[in-house]
């Protein structure tokens, strides 16, 4: 068997060419699953749930004490959290899809007539589907920052009984549901099952996973974040649909919040920068995936570095970005574009991805 | 001779399949009147069914026959997506049996009508069924010599690897040396496989290795019933005596006897096997000339796919693609993109990206949906993407020309980019 494999490899050495990758180990798939939630998703989830149960105790002391000081804070804790969630929200796997975290959490533009009568009636069932947009994080943006003209306006508002009932239903709602999807990773069997499932079906882990990140960045990051308020997809700028559009100046940091976390998972990073373990990355390398004459690993990386340089010089207010100057979210999302060519085309052609995507909204 | 042992496992496999539903289905060019007909698809996949049934048994069976070949290739054409070689295959089996005395023996038309039993049906008959199962098999083989398949182990080496958690295999099939030894094994497999089995002597060892390499198959790729369909076609390369000893057994449990049909008379060429003797040639020539009309078109033929179905290339590329569409208003300039996730499933988006007569036809498709949206004038660009066997993406479809003002045609489409690498073979 050897001596069999030395003669293949030698004689396809010198006929294969230039892409003769050598014999590769099998690469562990577990390791790489173990280090996702061990090492990313779970840590991700822990620190999101963390800044979530801050945020309630911010909102509890401001309804007690409904000053603008305390109002301040609540703010400072809102934004945290949207940061928090840029970090789990492409984990829409396991527990996260089943209670279906990101549609109860991230839809936007929010519904702001809906919200209102939710105010009024003293509540709603925000199980249900249809209210999606009336609450998560969205609404809790337009009710710190919207719901009046200017910061006099919004506390007086706020300092309505039917209001802040409203807020704290939707600051619960959000930590019950994301404290279940930490509950079943963590103590129940989800990390095991994960981890688990490192075959190579349809439904193994890495393919589900791989698939659920190829949605959140096409849909959620490239389309949500930039291509849908650009207007690349309806032939007129739609500056209202921009992520977090009452805050004014959070959007852009989501924006990259929420790449550099797509990023990190594709390199490996651990979530506290503490390391990197095996990852899509290693796994292409280990595949000898190559674009052109360089890994193809190097030239998501060299993609990713330009997408950065054009977020980067964006306004830190993508609603004002794209009023004011809409070529540059224009040429942002080209560059966003050509990942996808990387990612859908090669990677997935590399790693013999079985494509599984279902229709459903991303955030 | 007889065939009825051939049609027995035609029944398996169809009744309970499903057809999903999407908004829009590709066509094939002169088949666009073909398209599903809502919930009459069930009854069409029924009577496709029981025409099945009936052929089996053989009931009825030149209407049945019929019925299958018309029921059954209805299917197939509804929507292109689906195009599979063994659809095809299928097809034109049952085509070749429409003019076949399949009935002849053990059936149940021989039965109740002794004047339509005969012990014996021409040669050529049986001869007929071996020569399309031998075409499918030689001219797999062929299309297998080409330098992506023999020297890169392309795409073997694509999708044996991700098969790593195979029983036993899975760890071989990460070993590169593995995927030459499956490459040139399944080359020299196709091509020599209609000879073994013709010759007396290698029938035995050669079915051994029919249903080794089928069954290596199945584990390994998701192909559905083709490889069963495969095991059991190949049967009927084995002589009479061999059939009759399945049929014995066969018939003990359905109380009939085979002695019933050992009437020694021989099925004279009248009717049906009169008219059909001059058509299944003029089939078979097309047959053999067919796969070879890609040499018509310049540009290689597993980027442009210009005569690349019909023509036994069985799992010899892996392509991912991407088709952004691009919806521009001549008149006002506006432009925007397509979310293709609106009008296609998952799969016909991945076919759709990777072959041009799928992109061409979605795109007149975009067209008319916007435009009765009350748009008008408008220009449909592409910007796609496709990988072939392991190469870097490359562009694809010439950005620049709208597809709107394209014609669908059988001319080569120039509107392909250039391959920017060379594939050498046949």
């Amino acid at each position: 068997m050897v001596m069999m494999a030395l003669s293949f490899t030698l004689a396809c050495g010198d006929s294969g060419g230039d892409d003769g990758p050598d014999d590769s180990d099998n690469f562990d798939r577990e390791a790489m699953l173990a280090n996702w939630a061990d090492n990313i998703i779970i840590p991700a989830y822990d620190h999101y749930l963390d800044q979530l149960r801050a945020l309630q105790s911010s909102k509890e002391a401001f309804i007690s004490e409904p000053t603008m000081d305390n109002l301040s804070t609540l703010r400072t804790d809102f934004r945290a959290a949207y940061m928090a969630w840029q970090q789990v929200s492409m984990f829409e796997i396991g527990p996260a899809e089943t209670v279906t975290l990101r549609n109860f959490t991230n839809i936007y533009p929010t519904d702001v007539s809906e919200i209102e009568d939710h105010v009024s009636m003293g509540g709603a069932n925000l199980e249900l589907p249809s209210n999606n947009d009336s609450q998560g994080l969205p609404a809790i943006d337009y009710l710190l920052y919207g719901v009046g003209a200017d910061d006099a306006a919004i506390l007086s508002k706020l300092s309505e009984t039917s209001y802040q009932n409203y807020l704290s239903v939707v600051v619960d709602r959000l930590h019950t549901l994301t404290d279940g999807v930490r509950t079943a990773w963590v103590t129940d069997v989800y990390r095991d099952e994960f981890v688990g499932a490192s075959g190579s079906s349809a439904t193994s882990s890495v393919n589900k996973m791989i698939n659920d990140f190829m949605f959140y960045y096409e849909k959620s990051l490239r389309a949500g974040k930039v291509g849908i308020p650009a207007g690349v997809f309806n032939g007129n700028p739609l500056s209202d649909r921009a992520e977090a559009p009452y805050a004014g100046d959070l959007s852009r940091e989501l924006l990259q919040a929420s790449f550099s976390s797509v990023m990190g998972f594709f390199r490996g990073d651990h979530f506290d920068n503490s390391g990197r373990g095996p990852s899509l990355g290693q796994y292409l390398d280990d595949v000898q995936a190559f674009k052109g004459s360089i890994f193809l690993s190097r030239a998501i990386s060299n993609q990713s570095a330009l997408a950065q340089e054009d977020i980067q010089k964006l306004r830190t207010d993508l609603k004002t970005q794209v009023e004011i100057d809409n070529a540059a979210m224009l040429t942002a999302y080209d560059e966003l574009q050509e990942l996808v060519v990387l990612f859908k085309v090669d990677m997935f052609q590399a790693l013999n991805v079985q494509v599984d995507f279902v229709d459903a909204d991303g955030d | 001779m007889m065939l009825a042992s051939v049609v027995r496992f035609w029944h398996n496999g169809w009744i309970d399949k499903l057809y999903i539903q999407p908004d829009f289905f590709f066509s094939y060019r002169g088949f666009e009147w073909v398209k599903p007909l809502g919930d009459g698809t069930y009854v069409l996949f029924a009577l496709c069914a029981i025409s099945a049934l009936m052929v089996a048994l053989g009931y009825k069976y030149r209407l049945a026959i019929l019925m299958f070949f018309l029921s059954f290739t209805y299917i197939e054409l509804m929507d292109k997506t689906t195009y599979l070689n063994h659809y095809y295959f299928i097809s034109l089996v049952s085509f070749l049996m429409i003019f076949l005395p399949a009935s002849a023996y053990f059936s149940v038309d021989a039965r109740k009508n002794d004047k339509v039993a005969f012990q014996r049906v021409p040669r050529w008959t049986v001869d007929a069924v071996k020569l399309m199962l031998g075409i499918v098999y030689f001219y797999a083989g062929l299309a297998k010599l080409n330098s992506d398949w023999l020297l890169n182990a392309q795409p073997l080496s694509i999708w044996l690897p991700s098969k790593y958690s195979t029983p036993l295999l899975g760890d071989l099939l990460q070993e590169r040396w593995m995927h030459f030894a499956f490459s040139w094994a399944g080359a020299l497999y196709d091509l020599a496989i209609p000879f073994l089995l013709l010759y007396r002597k290698t029938r035995v060892p050669a079915f051994v290795a029919v249903v080794i390499f089928h069954v290596l198959t199945r584990v390994l790729f998701p192909i559905g019933m083709f490889p069963y369909i495969m095991i059991l076609s190949a049967l009927v390369f084995f002589d009479a005596p061999f059939h009759k000893r399945i049929l014995r057994v066969f018939g003990r449990l359905v109380n009939t006897s085979i002695g019933r049909f050992e009437n020694d008379k021989s099925k004279p060429e009248l009717g049906m096997l009169r008219i059909g003797k001059p058509i299944l040639m003029i089939f078979f020539v097309v047959q053999l000339l067919l796969p070879f009309r890609h040499v018509l078109y310049p540009g290689e033929l597993f980027w442009t796919e210009e005569g690349y179905r019909f023509s036994w290339r069985v799992m010899l590329m892996e392509k991912a693609g991407y088709a952004n569409f691009k919806i521009v208003d001549a008149e006002t300039g506006r432009r925007f993109y397509v979310d293709n996730n609106d009008f296609l499933t998952a799969f016909q988006e991945k076919q759709m990206a990777t072959q041009p007569d799928f992109i061409l036809e979605y795109g007149h498709y975009l067209k008319r949906h916007f435009e009765q949206q009350g748009h008008q004038n408008l220009q449909v660009y592409v910007e796609s993407y496709v990988s072939l066997n392991g190469r870097g993406s490359q562009a694809y479809i010439d950005p620049k020309v709208d597809l709107a003002q394209v014609k669908p045609s059988y001319k080569h489409k120039n509107w392909i980019l250039p391959f920017n690498d060379e594939i050498k073979g046949l």
